[in-house]
């Protein structure tokens, strides 16, 4: 019987611990894909975040490195720079890319540091339960902003790949969404397309995924679905920010 | 054979990673050792190696233990309160069990402190310095031939042991110049990296670099096996001189540059007829507390000496348990200890004693 | 027992450092123990410099100094700084363009030279710490001429080689004085 669907080869074949209606596993899935159908899996090096992907070393089957809060763009960089020919990606969420390694991202970034980021954004913090993240959105209710993100109080969300996007360093930079599957294809060829990048040697590529957090958001998995289309997007409009006419 | 140069300790220490087949240096400036960033800023293109200028001392860190995960033989250096800025990734590297080389040229704290030697980062050096249950192996050297050989010897204690190795310096002998001798070529021992993610090439299993442990029973395990690795490195890896104590009236205990104070120290009292010796540990993690044991009888009287306010003191205390009378003399914030604060020491505590 | 404790004190930009690193190397070539401590930090920006020089036959003790053997001050301050440190019978050479104090101290051997004035004539204000060390280098043996000259040939960069002969001239000058 002729097979039509199967798992990546790059995805270790055991339950993911994530929430039902989290995203994280769609993002990782896509990442594997790339992986298998780049046939890249052997020189693959993948630094794993501080937050609920904090294990997703487990999840990996290319050699994987977990990484400080923050830092793995950092670590990224002390592996790249050990393994010029081999491939390196990080996959950090919003707390950790976007708050306590901000100053890691920004220079990795404008280095032009030859790895791939995946950066997923869900406008808050999951593993620490629900704490309200550089990109919460105004009036959005977490554990932290029990009223709603008040930019008197907090400031304003931001806008990762549009201030990445300034740098001169980056070769690639690309926002996507998870929320629905003409989406997600999008976003997997937006993931290929980043480590294309980094096999063609031309420089920092980074690809932002619009993700859902239901269990902290309090809405069910449809809904959560709903939210990232209806009010995420408004504020963080999908599109490719640098490297729209690279051919990779 | 061998290379005989006049070099500045900061840069004696570059060229030994060099030599002890470093090609992976990050750092970030600060006075007083940033003369190793600049050894490193030209000599490791011309060796095919990677001198990174990071943003941070935290970034600097993390670039170490990546660099460490894959394998290579990586360093970083800075002064104290860059250190403190390091403590995280320090942490992580113990954790993880990567090895790797990082140096503190001391300076005065705390806080920004002053940029004059200092040796108050004994406790941070020796007893973990950020969180949890975890040592580095602390080398302590005393003059820029040490610099060169215990730089040397702290790649292949780090890669032995999977641990970071700290070569703990002062203003002093960063900035100091004296002859250094290289050897002609460095025997660089080779180890089993099998543990490394390098790329599995699809002919193993995935490897993991790692220090998270959720489950309490696995970290206690985990942690366990640090312990009895550090067990292992004191057995091991005790080194120090003992100089001039066959028959010394009352031992100084020193390390780094105020051990060759206290040199001429026990020199001058020689000429007044005062017998002392000299007890200088070379690694300050582990502790040599074999040294101790072997004098532990002869003299009078200890006398620890170090530019802080006494920390390395407790550890002399914590090996003498009681056995014998041990004093401090010290200075603070970049102040140097002279002969005469510690000739006065001696003589008071003789006083005592006679 | 062959022993130099040398500083070398005044302002930054005078080579005060460089005097200090040439007298380390050449004592090196003379096969002996050598030692060079400058002072580091924002006091080399313009402000006050000094280092501090051991040649020995003898492993080195120390290469912090708290008294030395000699002692070369191209400033005030730097007079009034170390002027206690010299050992009783110690060489005390002053550049005395720049030096206008005398020295307290009756038991040291005290050696004036105008060497900025010097320098100046010579159209190369930066050869005065040169007068100084042939001075010094006269007075104390603590390294020979031949082997100064090596030194230059060593710590200078190639560029620079060319006026090695000048300064060897400059030395033996300082050295006559």
């Amino acid at each position: 019987m002729a097979v039509v669907f199967k798992a990546p080869h790059a995805l270790v074949d055991v339950p993911m611990h994530y929430c039902p209606g989290c995203t994280h596993g769609i993002a990782h899935r896509l990442i594997a894909e790339a992986i298998d159908e780049l046939d890249i899996e052997g020189k693959t090096i993948g630094v794993s975040p501080v937050g609920c992907a904090y294990n997703n070393y487990l999840y990996f089957n290319c050699d994987m490195v977990q990484a400080a809060h923050g830092r793995a763009p950092a670590v990224a960089t002390g592996i790249k720079r050990c393994l010029p020919e081999n491939v390196v990606f990080t996959y950090q969420g919003d707390g950790d890319l976007a708050a306590i390694g901000t100053s890691e991202i920004v220079h990795a970034a404008t280095r032009g540091e030859n790895i791939t980021v995946i950066f997923i954004n869900n406008t808050i913090y999951g593993m620490t339960s629900g704490q309200m993240a550089p990109t919460t959105l105004l009036g959005q209710m977490t554990t932290t902003t029990p009223f709603g993100r008040d930019p008197k109080v907090n400031g304003f969300p931001i806008r990762v790949s549009e201030m990445l996007a300034t740098l001169e360093g980056p070769a690639y930079i690309e926002r996507v969404s998870l929320h629905d599957v003409r989406h997600i294809k999008k976003a997997k060829e937006a993931v290929k397309k980043a480590f294309r990048v980094q096999l063609a040697g031309k420089g920092f590529s980074l690809v932002e995924v619009l993700s859902t957090c239901p269990t902290n958001w309090g809405l069910s998995p449809v809904e959560a679905m709903k939210r990232v289309e209806r009010e995420m997007i408004p504020h963080y409009p999908l599109g490719v920010f640098v490297g729209a006419n690279l051919e990779v | 054979m061998g290379q005989k140069l006049l070099m500045k300790g900061n840069e004696v220490i570059a060229e030994a990673a060099i030599r002890a087949g470093c090609r992976h240096y990050f750092g970030y400036p600060i006075t007083p050792q940033t003369e190793i960033m600049h050894y490193m800023a030209k000599r490791m293109p011309a060796v095919g190696g990677v001198f990174l200028q990071a943003e941070s001392e935290v970034a600097a860190i993390n670039m170490v233990y990546g660099a460490a995960s894959t394998g290579h033989r990586v360093m970083t250096s800075s002064s104290s309160p860059g250190i403190s800025l390091k403590q995280e990734g320090i942490s992580y590297i113990a954790g993880a069990q990567l090895p790797a080389v990082i140096v503190n040229i001391m300076r005065g704290g705390p806080g920004l402190g002053g940029i004059q030697p200092s040796q108050s980062d004994y406790f941070q050096a020796t007893k973990g310095g950020g969180h949890g249950d975890y040592h580095m192996v602390v080398l302590a050297p005393a003059s820029v031939q040490e610099l060169y050989e215990l730089t040397v010897e702290a790649f292949n204690i780090a890669d032995r042991y999977r641990i970071m190795t700290m070569i703990l310096g002062d203003g002093v002998l960063g900035q100091m110049m004296e002859v250094v001798n290289f050897r002609d070529e460095e025997k660089i021992e080779t180890f089993d990296k099998s543990w490394a993610a390098n790329g599995h090439d699809n002919k193993r299993e995935h490897n993991m670099i790692t220090s998270i442990h959720l489950d309490p029973a696995v970290l206690e395990q985990w942690n366990i096996g640090l312990q009895n690795k550090y067990k292992l490195i004191s057995q091991n890896e005790q080194r120090y001189e003992l100089y001039n104590c066959d028959d010394a009236e009352i031992i100084l205990v020193a390390y780094g540059s105020v051990a060759r104070i206290c040199k001429g120290v026990i020199r001058e009292a020689a000429e007044q007829g005062i017998k002392l010796g000299l007890l200088r540990p070379i690694t300050l993690f582990p502790f040599p507390t074999d040294a101790f044991d072997k004098v532990l009888d002869i003299p009078k009287a200890f006398l620890t000496v170090e530019m802080s306010s006494g920390q390395m003191v407790e550890d002399v205390r914590l090996t003498i348990e009681g056995r014998k009378p041990v004093y401090f003399v010290g200075r603070m914030g970049g102040m140097i200890p002279t002969v005469k604060d510690i000739m006065s020491k001696v003589k008071e505590i003789k006083e005592k004693h006679d | 027992m062959f022993l130099h404790e040398i500083i070398i004190a005044g302002f930054g930009g005078q080579g005060i450092l460089s005097a200090g690193r040439l007298l380390a190397y050449a004592g090196m070539l003379e096969e002996r123990q050598v030692s060079f401590l400058p002072s580091y930090g924002p006091e080399m920006r313009g402000g006050t410099a000094n280092c501090m020089v051991v040649i020995s036959e003898e492993a080195i003790a120390s290469p912090v100094l708290n008294s030395c053997s000699a002692l070369i001050v191209m400033n005030n301050p730097s007079l009034e700084k170390f002027e206690s440190w010299l050992k009783p019978g110690g060489v005390l050479i002053a550049d005395s363009s720049m030096v206008h104090k005398k020295p307290e101290r009756k038991d040291i051997n005290l050696f004036e030279i105008p060497a900025t004035e010097l320098a100046s004539e010579m159209g190369n204000k930066t050869y005065s710490n040169i007068y100084l060390l042939g001075k010094l280098i006269k007075v104390t043996g603590c390294v020979t001429p031949e082997n100064f000259e090596k030194a230059l040939y060593g710590i200078l960069s190639k560029s620079k080689h060319q006026m090695i002969p000048e300064e060897m001239e400059v030395l033996r000058a300082g050295m006559d004085y």
